[in-house]
């Protein structure tokens, strides 16, 4: 009697057991469908753009005025404005990131890395919209009074904010990089006579370049994806300059504008954010998995 | 004689570098000091009960965030409600099911990715999937959505890690004696495992509290005067009230902008707060 009570217990269990496993493949599944998702629908609005404006014109087009008369649809100027924030925000966060890191995994006191690592991950966490406030009340105001010929939109505020919000990045990417060097080439280094400085220079900063240059590298994608910072203080008027005190528009700033108005869906004005957008995903997407080859390529193995 | 010279040089170098690496260090941390220095400056003056509990206004000095604060209060849970469980839930299917083959380096891969995508082209994916081609129009059910799926590789990663931390001793107990690889995960693992898991959630949520960018694209509105009370109603969240309000011109706006980031800043410290003293904790009553 009870033999078919546990075996039909038993089924239950193996049933919910494969219940349970179908379900929590699902919920993994959606990360998938996401990134596909992404890619239809940039492709598919991407390709109805290029209908009407041919790939080249797009890609190598000087000029950018897709709402205005005459239209025309030369992507340049933005792809121009957004490495010229990518070009100024490493100017601030790749030295003060190295250095930091430097300090925090080579010579900072436990008592120190307790106090600047939390500081670092606030930081990491304040809002990019906050960082667009800071920018076009303090640091462009601060700028003018070194150039009094600064637009009130421009290039240098916007890459300083954004230099400052990458920079936690850079900072404990690189002293993860850092530490993760085996304490045994510092103590030969040490035990040849060597000094502090030429310890971390000649001896760790090299063993650890592949951490520390994918961190760059991951950096200025993150640069290039930040749109509201950049949105508040770089400007609306795409131009290809290398002027920072000139006021510039960058991808994602122009996203942002359009989405903001009330162009119809379906016109071409419209699905230019989905062209727009489409670069964009290939450029961060390139530079994220060059940062993964980076990685894997350089990795100096130990032990 | 030459040799003593050099070796001094030597020695002053290394100490000039490690002073110079400690100024640029604490010229970091002195940055976020001038941050809320001038963000106090500029906002604390507005900051009273009035703000918290008034709509937004043409008229810069009625203006407050009840609307954006509600909105924020409501896109935090339903993001919550959706993302929380399918990232654990993720993350226990690649951690404790798959087996390590193509399928689960390719589910890896993908979502690392997914982390370094700019949010801006979830509010790309969150505008033609969910405003537009499952018509759910600007509403807080599209913000949540749209949000979830930014959140989720953060989620999926944490409670990994979080996940992985926990020693196989656990499971082999659960395994041997006689529980099924659901009961062990259900019972064992994941109990162990959810002071790391909520720290990376605390972490997410914070996130998507800040992230304006998605919300932007999906149609969030600026000016919203009333609390929504429905998935489907339109909103306002903090940072798309203080986005607003910084880029006006006039002076009495940026005050108010400033006085919704002190309140946007406050909540977020809270919640980081709560998520390092977790991790402090489970670092220190760790069993194993």
């Amino acid at each position: 009697m009870s033999a078919p009570k546990s075996l039909s217990r038993k089924l239950t269990r193996s049933a919910r057991e494969e219940a349970v496993r179908g379900v929590l493949f699902i919920c993994a599944l959606i990360s998938v469908a996401t990134t596909v998702g992404i890619l239809v629908v940039l492709a598919r609005e991407a390709a109805a753009f290029f209908e009407h404006v041919p790939v080249a014109d797009f890609l190598f087009g000087t000029r950018w005025a897709p709402l205005l008369e005459p239209r025309s649809f030369g992507v340049l100027p933005l792809v121009c404005g957004t490495f010229l924030v990518v070009a100024g925000s490493s100017l601030i966060a790749i030295p003060i990131g190295v250095l930091s890191g430097m300090y925090l995994s080579e010579f900072a006191s436990d008592r120190v890395r307790g106090i600047v690592k939390p500081v670092l991950e606030i930081l990491a966490g304040i809002p990019t919209v906050v960082y667009g406030y800071f920018a076009l009340t303090f640091v462009t105001p601060q700028l003018a009074r070194v150039f009094p010929d600064i637009h009130i939109f421009n290039a240098a505020s916007a890459s300083i904010v954004v230099g400052i919000m990458v920079l936690p990045m850079v900072a404990s990417l690189c002293d993860d990089a850092l530490r993760a060097v085996p304490e045994s080439l510092r103590h030969a280094a040490y035990a040849v006579g060597a000094t502090p400085f030429e310890v971390s220079m000649r001896v760790v900063f090299p063993a650890a370049l592949s951490g520390v240059l994918a961190s760059f590298v991951l950096a200025m994608s993150r640069a290039i994806g930040e749109t509201m910072a950049v949105t508040l203080a770089a400007g609306v008027t795409p131009k290809l300059t290398a002027n920072p005190l000139e006021s510039i528009q960058t991808m994602t700033a122009y996203i942002v504008q359009v989405s903001l108005g009330d162009t119809p869906a379906g016109t071409v004005e419209y699905q230019t954010i989905f062209a727009v957008g489409a670069l964009l995903f290939a450029i961060t997407l390139s530079l994220n998995l060059l940062a993964h080859r980076i990685l894997r390529r350089f990795r100096e193995a130990y032990e | 004689m030459r040799a003593g010279r050099h070796l001094r040089l030597r020695r002053r170098l290394s100490r000039a570098f490690r002073l110079v690496c400690a100024a640029t260090t604490w010229l970091g941390c002195g940055l976020l000091a001038v941050l809320l220095f001038h963000l106090v400056r500029d906002g604390f003056g507005r900051m009273n009960w009035e703000f918290l509990t008034s709509y937004p206004s043409r008229f810069a000095a009625k203006a407050g965030v009840k609307s954006a604060l509600w909105g924020s209060v409501w896109l935090m849970g339903l993001t919550a409600a959706f993302s929380i469980p399918v990232g654990v839930a993720a993350a226990i299917y690649l951690e404790e099911y798959a087996r390590r083959g193509r399928l689960s380096t390719l589910i890896h891969i993908n979502i690392a990715n997914l982390a370094g995508v700019p949010s801006i082209v979830f509010g790309i994916l969150g505008l033609a999937v969910f405003v537009r081609f499952l018509a759910f129009d600007r509403s807080l059910l599209s913000g949540s959505l749209t949000m979830s799926l930014v959140i989720l590789p953060v989620i999926i990663i944490a409670a990994r890690e979080a996940l992985r931390a926990v020693p196989d001793s656990i499971r082999q107990a659960a395994y041997a004696l006689g529980a099924t690889r659901w009961q062990t995960v259900r019972h064992h693992v994941l109990p162990a495992a959810a002071p790391g898991i909520l720290t990376g959630v605390i972490l997410a949520m914070s996130r998507a509290l800040g992230e304006t960018a998605p919300l932007i694209m999906i149609g969030a509105l600026t000016y919203v005067a009333f609390v929504p009370e429905h998935p489907l109603d339109p909103f306002s969240t903090l940072p798309i009230q203080v986005f607003n309000w910084a880029s006006r011109p006039q002076q009495a706006f940026h005050e108010a902008a400033a006085a919704g980031i002190l309140v946007l800043l406050a909540v977020l410290l809270l919640m980081n707060s709560a998520a390092v003293l977790l991790r402090h904790r489970t670092q220190r009553y760790r069993r194993w």
